[in-house]
């Protein structure tokens, strides 16, 4: 089953306006895109849309934080990390301001837009900075966890969404998801994946092709990349015994760093990524999948060649 | 200061002024021309217009004030310790380790609304602040002091467009209008004129001051109360290095600390 992630924002944070009355959102022109139109018709002196001026929105973000208030804001992840870096960093990071940054259309499944709107590299970008908590939903039952937590909880937030509708890794059921605490949502033996965002269900689908030869595959989801779950690497490496990143991200600054530097610090093991080593192109987001390397194939091929590493 | 005479608040002025250089002497780092420039400009909204109280620097109905020219910090600390945010003996530690007295405002600061340092951001800052005010129909009012080379910035703009399309009436620029930025003159590094009809354009009252005047800046800041619609600038006309005559219209003291001998004959000038 198939769910948009930036339909459930929208939709959670509308269900939040009602419930929590300090909330503001604040737009950049792409308000149908990021689903907070939702938020707009029901709640619009509670809603600021400052056109495509990404600058004067995180600025202004940290204005209402400043006074109180709880503003959400929202545009597309290349243009609301990189394009308001300075506003995030001297602004909301170095004031430790209660903004939540909700942005959509991250990485290269945006598809035909191309590369200038392919973030792959915000979250390199905004985990730089410290103190800032930086959460990648695998599903839409996990962005609408994220999305309450980060409005439940004091200090700024990255939360990262896809443009297009993903595949539903959850239940639903399941009741404990919590910021900065992985969780284990395949249990295996042979080699451990640690998947965040979409790469949660494509590393599934690894598994399962992997099982039929015979290799039994732990999926480790890292929703949450700042704090990072140091615990739940390690446990998985010394189990495992490898590990495989797969991020739909850069190489460099993303999910692979951050395992990999507690890794090296606390407990060396040997390490294979699934992860994009180029800017993307228009296409197709299945097909770009594929051509940059992070189909369930590639992960399956990561994991074997982890396994021919692995120590003892 | 309620009762003040013109007497006394050039008395005030040539305090603030001494505690500026002192201030930026004792790390022999910081940003004199900007601060003496600016001196008056925060002594009107200090000490006659502003609503806050050094008892409660959070509270909540307060009058807000952005130092979005980040780097001025010795007056907007020299001002906070005369008002009694903290003890004026604290002013020693600026810009040294361990202290709170950071190089460029930061909220750790009591008193100090919105951290700064990167030109270009307080506008928008006051811009939330202001509408956030509203949304609580809160009558305090947010002011921001901005630089005149610090308008290079495209976030000003940006700001000033946002401003006037959500007509926040309760939302007040100042331009320290003193003509010199970090490496030369205005008119030289970047030509900002005609300023204000730049922001007439983007929709807001435009008042021009005398910058060293209190009185006059106290009647064009206060010429917002019936513009409620409509956000007002004032372009304070300024001198940087104000005070002290080897500083004055200076480009060499916008960020250098005076050396003990430029300190001494500086005090001087403003004791005498």
């Amino acid at each position: 089953m198939l769910q948009s992630n930036r339909e459930t924002y929208g939709k959670t944070l509308l269900s939040l306006g009602e419930e929590q009355p300090d909330i503001v959102v604040l737009g950049g022109d792409l308000n149908k895109s990021t689903v907070v139109n939702l938020f707009a018709q029901r709640f619009p002196d509670r809603f600021f849309d400052f056109g495509p001026a990404e600058q004067n929105i995180v600025s202004a973000a940290v204005g209402f934080a400043s006074c109180g208030k709880i503003p959400f804001v929202s545009t597309f992840a290349a243009f609301g990390t990189g394009r308001a870096y300075d506003q995030l960093r001297v602004g909301v990071a170095q004031g430790g301001l209660n903004v939540k940054l909700v942005l959509t259309h991250a990485g290269i499944t945006v598809g035909e837009d191309g590369m200038s709107a392919q973030a792959i590299e915000d979250i390199a970008l905004i985990s730089a900075m410290p103190g800032f908590t930086v959460v990648v939903p695998a599903d839409s039952f996990e962005t609408e966890w994220a999305v309450r937590a980060a409005a439940l909880m004091d200090g700024p937030v990255y939360i990262r969404l896809s443009r297009g509708a993903t595949p539903v890794v959850h239940s639903g059921t399941e009741t404990a998801f919590q910021i900065g605490k992985a969780e284990v949502i395949r249990d295996g033996n042979d080699a451990t994946i640690i998947a965040c965002g979409v790469m949660v269900s494509i590393a599934q689908q690894a598994a399962n092709m992997l099982s039929a030869q015979g290799v039994d595959t732990r999926i480790v989801n890292m929703h949450t990349l700042a704090p990072i779950d140091s615990d739940a690497i390690i446990s998985a490496a010394r189990e495992t015994g490898v590990i495989i990143t797969a991020e739909e991200h850069f190489v460099r600054g993303g999910l692979n760093s951050i395992v990999s530097q507690e890794l090296s610090a606390r407990y060396p093991t040997p390490v294979e990524m699934v992860a994009l080593d180029s800017y993307g192109e228009s296409g197709k987001p299945d097909q770009l999948i594929e051509k940059y390397g992070l189909g369930a194939g590639k992960v399956v091929e990561a994991v074997q060649r982890g396994i021919g590493r692995k120590v003892g | 200061m309620t009762e003040a005479t013109p007497e006394r608040v050039d008395e005030l002025a040539r305090h603030l002024r001494r505690q500026v250089l002192k201030t930026i002497s004792g790390s022999s780092s910081g940003h004199p021309g900007g601060s003496l420039s600016a001196t008056e400009i925060l002594i009107a909204l200090y000490f006659r217009i502003m609503s806050h109280d050094p008892e409660n620097p959070k509270w909540q109905d307060r009058d807000r004030f952005i130092l979005s020219k980040g780097h001025c910090t010795p007056i907007l600390y020299s001002v906070l310790s005369e008002c009694g945010y903290f003890p004026s003996e604290e002013l020693s530690t600026f810009r040294t380790i361990n202290s709170r007295l950071q190089g460029h405002a930061h909220t750790m600061v009591p008193g100090v609304d919105a951290s700064t340092g990167s030109l270009g951001q307080g506008l928008s800052i006051g811009l939330g602040m202001a509408l956030a005010g509203r949304l609580e129909n809160k009558d305090y009012k947010t002011y921001v002091l901005l630089g005149d080379g610090e308008c290079d910035e495209g976030q000003i703009w940006e700001a000033a467009m946002a401003a006037s399309h959500y007509k926040v009436g309760n939302l007040i620029a100042i331009i320290d209008r003193n003509r010199i930025q970090n490496d030369r003159f205005t008119s030289e590094a970047m030509e900002i004129e005609p300023l204000a009809d730049k922001w007439l354009a983007f929709g807001w009252k435009v008042v021009q001051a005398d910058g060293h005047d209190v009185a006059d800046l106290c009647g064009a800041i206060g010429s917002s109360v019936p513009n409620r619609d409509m956000p007002l600038v004032v372009i304070a006309n300024t001198t940087k290095g104000k005070g002290v005559s080897f500083m004055e219209n200076n480009p060499d003291f916008h960020g250098r600390a005076p050396n003990r001998q430029e300190l001494a004959d500086a005090l001087a000038e403003l004791t005498a």
